[in-house]
């Protein structure tokens, strides 16, 4: 039945269904990718140093010798990884401070919602840049960083649900049937809540991946011989008069992979806007 | 906006203020690394303990946190933001230097994103479905996904390099210099502008009004441009506002990208040199222009949009 159920889905929304089929594509790569790269990505032959792209080295090498296609593909692991986690931490810290805000009101709404406030007076990338430089520049804090940004528009979103739901009859049922707090939160709240916040956070995958990228790109990020895109842009950047090929190809990595995930976003939101009506 | 009304939101604004300085005071006292061995270190010289212990004294660095936070917040309420381990200067200096370029490149960047963008998402909207509409969409979609600085190295690679129209690398900060960077700003965020306006005037079209003026018999450009534009357009100036963070923000990228002498690549290189004073006034000068311009929007919203006034 479930079988029957999934293709029924699919081939009612085949758009998101071929982007989802495309993103899956996207992970099998960043997996399998000892398989499919030509060459190991941290190998240096410095005889082989700021080759053209031919038919040993599809994109070209480095300023090491380091083929280039390989350290591509081995950056959709990094990139992927990376972007997941701080999608992943976002959301949770996120929704779970909107939550904690909403239902329980008082002091905690307050003290949440006003350094949320504080939060969305800053200019994201700002911040961002200055958490990344004093935490020390290394993917992790990256992710931090961004994360320290990001987590308001979750807080808000998930505590005017939650505002929204508290005060339905079915929740004072729940109250006046005795129901206890842990139960209310998992049975009413999470239910009600994790689907719009769910979507939200797949949404912003792409958008992620270019923050993470961006702050890579200013050295902020993965470090050197990660295999980043982000962070080979900004390797390649001093080689852009004689080998373009090193800015050209994880540029464009980037460049497809966000707009894959984008287009997912995009599609997943318009089976639930329909989905509302 | 009553009286009573833009007195809370400027409360408001001092309050959220208040609150930046203290993160960003935070931010800083928290960073691990001794802020004492940071400065001389930045100087190249390696001091004795005793030395280290004496200056720590003088910066006030053994005082309870609380204090520290009120001497500094007086200091900058004074216009002293310390001094720039790096650059040996007073960062307020350093920053006013800065701040022009930045400014003026934001302007520029902000003034060609609303030149496509508005057209473009109006012509969107009423031509939905047709065309040019897909035309559009295919380019704001690719716009929001193209990553800003990869964007930047390719147009310096064909314009300047390869065509050689436009200067690399210039000294001054003429219009032929910010060409280029501005582009590059503009880019992304015109595409996301393009969306929302497109959104805003489909909203619109979508109104009990627009069919009665309709049925009316009204023209249908005079349906356009007396009754949807300018309400479509209310909520845009709003967006606009917002979106002048997203410029702030991405001027540090796009001034790296092009050795753009503003505010974003000084903050980058502050942080390389962990230049605690310089990163610490960065961020604060940079909210502060953006909620001193939300909140100008904001006040302004009034006189925009006279219903405002009522409720």
């Amino acid at each position: 039945m479930a079988v029957g159920q999934i293709v029924g889905f699919c081939k009612k929304h085949k758009q998101f269904t071929a982007f989802f089929i495309l993103s899956l594509f996207i992970a099998a790569v960043a997996v399998c990718a000892p398989f499919i790269a030509t060459h190991d990505p941290y190998e240096a032959v410095i005889s082989n140093v700021e080759q053209p792209p031919d038919a040993n080295h599809w994109f070209g090498t480095d300023k090491l010798g380091r083929d280039l296609f390989s350290r591509v593909i081995y950056g959709t692991r990094t990139s992927l990884a990376s972007s997941m986690l701080l999608v992943f931490v976002t959301f949770f810290v996120g929704s779970s401070l909107g939550i904690l805000a909403g239902y329980f009101g008082g002091l905690a709404d307050s003290v949440i919602m006003r350094i949320s406030d504080m939060m969305i007076s800053f200019p994201g990338l700002v911040l961002a840049i200055a958490i990344a430089g004093i935490l020390g520049s290394s993917l992790m804090n990256a992710v931090i960083a961004i994360v320290a940004v990001s987590w308001t528009k979750y807080a808000r979103l998930a505590r005017s649900m939650v505002l929204r739901i508290k005060n339905k009859d079915y929740m004072s049922a729940a109250v006046l049937t005795g129901s206890r707090t842990g139960y209310i939160l998992r049975k009413y709240i999470l239910k009600m809540t994790m689907p719009i916040l769910i979507v939200t956070a797949a949404t912003d995958m792409g958008s992620m991946m270019l923050e993470l990228a961006a702050l890579s790109f200013l050295g902020f990020g993965a470090q050197p011989p990660t295999p980043e895109w982000g962070q080979m842009l900004n390797e390649g950047r001093a080689y852009l008069q004689n080998s373009p090929w090193m800015m050209f190809f994880p540029g464009l990595a980037i460049f497809i992979v966000v707009a894959i995930f984008n287009l997912m976003g995009d599609s997943l939101r318009d089976i639930l806007d329909t989905g509302n009506d | 906006m009553t009286k009573r009304k833009t007195a809370g939101r400027l409360l408001q604004f001092i309050i959220v203020l208040f609150g930046i300085s203290f993160l960003t005071f935070c931010l800083i006292y928290l960073a691990p690394g001794d802020p004492v061995k940071a400065m001389y270190a930045a100087n190249g010289s390696v001091p004795s303990e005793e030395v280290l212990k004496a200056m720590r004294e003088k910066m006030g660095l053994n005082d309870p946190f609380l204090m520290q936070y009120f001497n500094w917040l007086f200091n900058c309420l004074h216009g002293d933001f310390g001094t720039s381990y790096s650059l040996n200067k007073p960062v307020v200096t350093v920053l006013l230097q800065r701040l022009w370029p930045t400014l003026k490149l934001t302007l520029f960047s902000m003034i060609l994103m609303l030149a496509v963008s508005v057209p473009f998402g109006v012509i969107s909207a009423v031509k939905r479905n047709k065309a040019a509409d897909y035309i559009i969409r295919v380019f704001s979609f690719a716009g929001i996904s193209l990553p800003g600085f990869w964007l930047g190295v390719m147009l310096i690679y064909i314009v300047a390099l390869k065509l050689k129209l436009l200067p690399v690398i210039s000294n001054d900060t003429g219009i032929k210099k910010l060409i280029l960077p501005a582009v590059t700003l503009a880019f992304s965020m015109a595409a996301k502008y393009t969306r929302q306006v497109r959104a805003a005037v489909l909203e619109e079209l979508h109104k009990d009004y627009v069919v009665g003026a309709r049925t009316r018999g009204i023209k249908e450009s005079t349906v356009y441009w007396a009754h949807v534009f300018p309400n479509a357009l209310l909520p845009l100036v709003t967006l606009a506002g917002l979106s002048l963070g997203s410029l702030l923000g991405g001027t540090a990228v796009v001034e790296v990208i092009f050795s753009y002498p503003g505010l974003g690549s000084l903050a980058v290189s502050a942080v390389a040199a962990r230049d605690y004073p310089l990163i610490q006034g960065y961020v604060l000068w940079t909210a502060l222009i953006y909620m001193s311009v939300n909140l100008a929007i904001d006040l302004l919203y009034g006189i925009l949009d006279p219903r405002t006034k009522e409720r």
